[in-house]
């Protein structure tokens, strides 16, 4: 069975500085990864390469079996990949209800009278982050970092996507705000059987919540498995959970 | 008492065009970060084209609409087709490509259509019941139509779901891909919308100042510094700027410097605002995070 | 831009044999392309070292001929003392403009500088300072005499004259640059925070480059006045303070060599345009300009400097051009 989400033999480059070389990866449909490594590893070059963000790549980039890897980033939205990106990436100047809109943007089901189902969608993500209910009208650029990563979350779901890759949603959040957003990542796998790909710099969270682990060191992916198998690796323990 | 209404009013209807002209301009600023010297020429050729299109005898309205349409369409050309390619240019390669398009255009109209003179008719009559000592009936016309215009406008990008696609491409074009907006559309439909704004101005202005292919060069110097006094980055700064120095340059030249000064006096007005309030009346400071 | 020693002194040999070889009128117009590339020079100092975008140089060329005039007619200073002096006039005025511009960044500081340019000329036609500046009918100057007619005529000598103004001023403006000022100026430009975070006082910097990019603009209005032998408030309008921002950039904005390409090119271009099309010039002058900045979006120092990468391999990216 061919994965969601592939690459193959992938390297990618800011200008003449060459970030990652011969990387490979999978997401199953319905599966959550977890792309670790330390800083400079290449891990948001990775992210970003899937979605052809100022970034050139060279080898295969698949999604649902079709190359992805030539298009535009709008066009790589389009078939159901949401990226939730480093800095969290909000309209700063925009309301919360703008910013929920535009992540709708893409949604024209001519079934949809009246826009319902965003409207469920919209009740929906207020049912995952309450606090945006509270701060529906008030300038994206004024909520506070955890609420903003909430937003950022909310705007790429309501696309439906079918992927969902995040970059260091913990970066900078509560330790309590970082559960939060944890457990409603579970969710909306289990629920919407949304598939994750997750870059963290904080692995052990990571390792607590996906099936499947990447990871990254200069560029090279060294290792993969499930969670158990990397967190039992001593050099890993080592290096990344300061053991 | 009077007279001073009168230059105020006056000066408002002025600043109507000064307005246009100002958010045109805002609106390619905030989505490109690049201001077109150039709108006051696209302006005066789209002004030409209604011009030529009433002399062949379609009637005023119908020309108008033509015009904005044409403009249109033309902003948009010239955005994907020129503009395009200079998006990664630094500022001061980009101002070159703008004064080159500004003499390019000023030379094309005057060989197209010939540098005399030419006298526009405004659709307002005379005699009609809205005029007054105050203010001429094409005035208060002026005052009508650029507030419908700018209405329409606001309305568009407040309430439409493209107008919102438009703001947030302007404001995060990284993001706004990242939601499936196509960010090079909606700058080309920026320049769209500016250069149908320009093409109103011009029209509006023709009556009074007479068509010829200088006539928009005094506008875009007040129409900038209508700009930056509302804030470059405010579209609602703009039209107010734009007003402001309206009436500034009507009292100016009638009450202080007679009309040669007025442009020097009403510059040096805008520019110590500026150096009080840097980034304008109600701009933005910027904050740039080291 | 690095020149070896021997291919300077080439330049500058030719330089000075080249308008003998040539009709007089012609060594007229080398002589302005040098007195513009004296201006333009100012231009970059300001624009393209500190980072002051200005559209107002017209101004300040306008103020060193006026002042020029003035000393020459109403005074009787020789003309060859005309210059410096306009010159020192115009370092002042820079600076007192640039204290309260130093607030003003990019675009706000171009429409400052763009109302002096527009202002100028109407300044310069007021009743009231009609005494020193002829008013609308401006002012006529003597042509300077060569001091050797059998050696050489009075166009070349003005020629020559120029000729060494310019290479004094170039070589003034390179020390300036390589020097704790040039560098300080450039600190201010790229990382303006952490300049000031160094102890570099801004405001002062920034005027004191105002003054000497006036300075430079200046002794340039000066040269100009006396070589063309009238000036008129018409002749300064803010065409030509466009015409020297075009200049610089297609020069290469922040290079003290590119300044005499982009002499030549507002000089030369606007007449062949005129050649190629009586009715049109400005369509062709104006895709000229687009595609040049296609082609150079550097100038023609970027070009060369792309060049010269390109013989040497990929370099690390600069973060400025």
């Amino acid at each position: 069975m061919t994965a969601l989400l592939e690459l193959r033999g992938v390297d990618a480059a800011y200008g003449a500085v060459s970030v990652l070389r011969g990387v490979a990866l999978e997401v199953e449909d319905g599966g959550m990864v977890a792309l670790l490594g330390a800083n400079g590893a290449g891990k948001t070059t990775t992210l970003r390469a899937i979605c052809q963000m100022a970034v050139k790549t060279r080898g295969e980039i698949r999604f649902a079996g079709e190359r992805i890897d030539r298009l535009a980033t709008e066009a790589i939205v389009r078939r159901g990949i949401g990226h939730v990106p480093e800095g969290r990436g909000t309209f700063a100047s925009l309301s919360v209800e703008d910013n929920l809109r535009l992540g709708a943007y893409l949604r024209r089901d001519p079934a949809d009278r009246g826009g319902r189902r965003v409207a469920d969608d919209t009740e929906r993500m207020f049912g995952y982050f309450p606090v945006l209910r509270d701060r529906l009208h008030q300038q994206a650029g004024t909520l506070s970092g955890g609420e903003q990563q909430m937003l950022a979350i909310a705007r790429a779901l309501m696309a439906r996507p079918r992927l969902l890759l995040l970059d260091e949603p913990s970066f900078g959040l509560a330790p309590i705000i970082v559960q939060d957003i944890f457990a409603i990542l579970r969710v909306i796998n289990r629920e919407q059987r949304t598939s994750i790909l997750i870059v963290e710099q904080n692995a052990r969270l990571a390792l607590a919540l996906v099936d499947r682990v990447y990871l990254l060191e200069t560029g090279r992916v060294v290792t993969s498995g499930p969670p158990q198998q990397i967190a039992a690796d001593a050099a890993v323990r080592r290096a990344y959970l300061g053991q | 008492m009077q007279a001073l209404l009168h230059q105020l009013l006056s000066g408002l209807a002025n600043g109507a065009i000064y307005a246009s002209v100002a958010l045109a301009l805002v609106m390619i600023f905030k989505a490109t970060h690049q201001v077109n010297f150039a709108q006051g020429e696209l302006a005066m050729c789209a002004t030409y084209v209604a011009s030529s299109l009433i002399q062949a005898g379609v009637p005023y309205w119908a020309a108008f609409a033509l015009t904005v349409a044409i403009s249109f369409v033309a902003g948009v050309v010239i955005e994907r087709a020129v503009m395009r390619q200079f998006q990664h240019a630094s500022v001061l390669t980009q101002v070159i490509v703008f004064i080159g398009f500004l003499i390019l255009f000023n030379s094309l109209a005057g060989w197209i259509f010939g540098p005399t003179l030419r006298s526009f008719p405004s659709p307002f009559d005379p005699h009609a019941w809205y005029g007054s000592t105050y203010l001429s009936p094409h005035e208060v016309g002026m005052i009508g139509v650029t507030l419908i215009v700018l209405s329409i406008v606001f309305v568009f990008f407040r309430y439409t779901r493209l107008g919102l696609a438009m703001r947030a491409a302007a404001e995060n074009p990284q993001s706004s891909r990242l939601v499936g907006i196509r960010v090079g559309w909606m700058l080309a439909l920026g320049w769209g919308l500016a250069s149908v704004l320009g093409a109103v101005a011009g029209m509006m202005a023709a009556p009074i100042v007479s068509l010829e292919p200088n006539m928009m060069s005094g506008v875009i110097l007040y129409g900038f510094a209508a700009a930056l006094l509302g804030g470059i980055d405010n579209p609602w700064g703009a039209p107010i700027g734009g007003f402001l120095v309206g009436m500034l340059e009507n009292l100016a030249g009638a009450y202080l410097v007679g009309s040669t000064l007025k442009l020097a006096l009403a510059l040096f007005v805008i520019v110590g605002v500026l150096v009080l309030r840097p980034s304008g009346l109600f701009g933005r400071t910027v904050v740039v995070r080291v | 831009m690095m020149r070896a020693p021997l291919g300077l002194a080439a330049v500058l040999a030719a330089a000075i044999v080249l308008p003998f070889l040539v009709s007089g009128f012609h060594a007229f117009q080398l002589t302005q392309l040098v007195v513009y590339a004296i201006a333009i020079l100012g231009l970059n100092l300001l624009t393209g070292f500190s980072g002051q975008i200005s559209l107002g140089n017209g101004a300040f060329y306008a103020l060193g001929a006026y002042v020029a005039a003035a000393l020459i007619v109403h005074a009787g200073v020789p003309y060859w003392l005309a210059p410096p002096l306009a010159g020192a006039v115009c370092f002042v005025a820079g600076y007192l403009f640039g204290l309260p511009a130093a607030r003003l960044e990019g675009l706000y500081l171009a429409l400052a500088t763009f109302a002096l340019a527009v202002v100028m000329p109407q300044l310069l036609k007021l009743d009231a300072l009609a005494r020193w500046t002829g008013g609308s009918q401006g002012v006529l100057l003597d042509k300077p005499r060569s001091p050797w007619p059998a050696v050489i005529d009075d166009d070349r000598w003005l020629y020559l004259f120029c000729l060494a103004v310019a290479v004094a001023m170039f070589a003034a403006a390179w020390n300036l640059v390589r020097g704790r000022t040039g560098r300080a100026l450039i600190a201010l430009r790229d990382h303006p925070i952490a300049a000031g975070a160094m102890g570099i006082d801004i405001a002062s910097y920034k005027a004191t480059a105002f003054g000497v990019s006036s300075m430079y603009t200046g002794v340039a209005g000066a040269l100009g006045a006396i070589i063309v032998g009238f000036i008129s408030p018409d002749s300064f309008t803010f065409v030509l303070s466009i015409q020297f921002l075009v200049g610089g950039v297609v020069g290469g904005i922040a290079s003290i060599g590119g300044t005499l390409f982009g002499a030549g090119f507002i000089e030369l271009v606007p007449n062949l345009a005129k050649h190629l099309s009586d009715d049109a010039p400005g369509v062709i002058y104006g895709v000229l300009l687009i595609v040049c900045m296609k082609l150079m979006p550097g100038g023609l120092a970027g070009l060369v400097r792309s060049a010269r990468r390109g013989f040497a391999g990929p370099a690390v990216p600069h973060t400025r051009s």
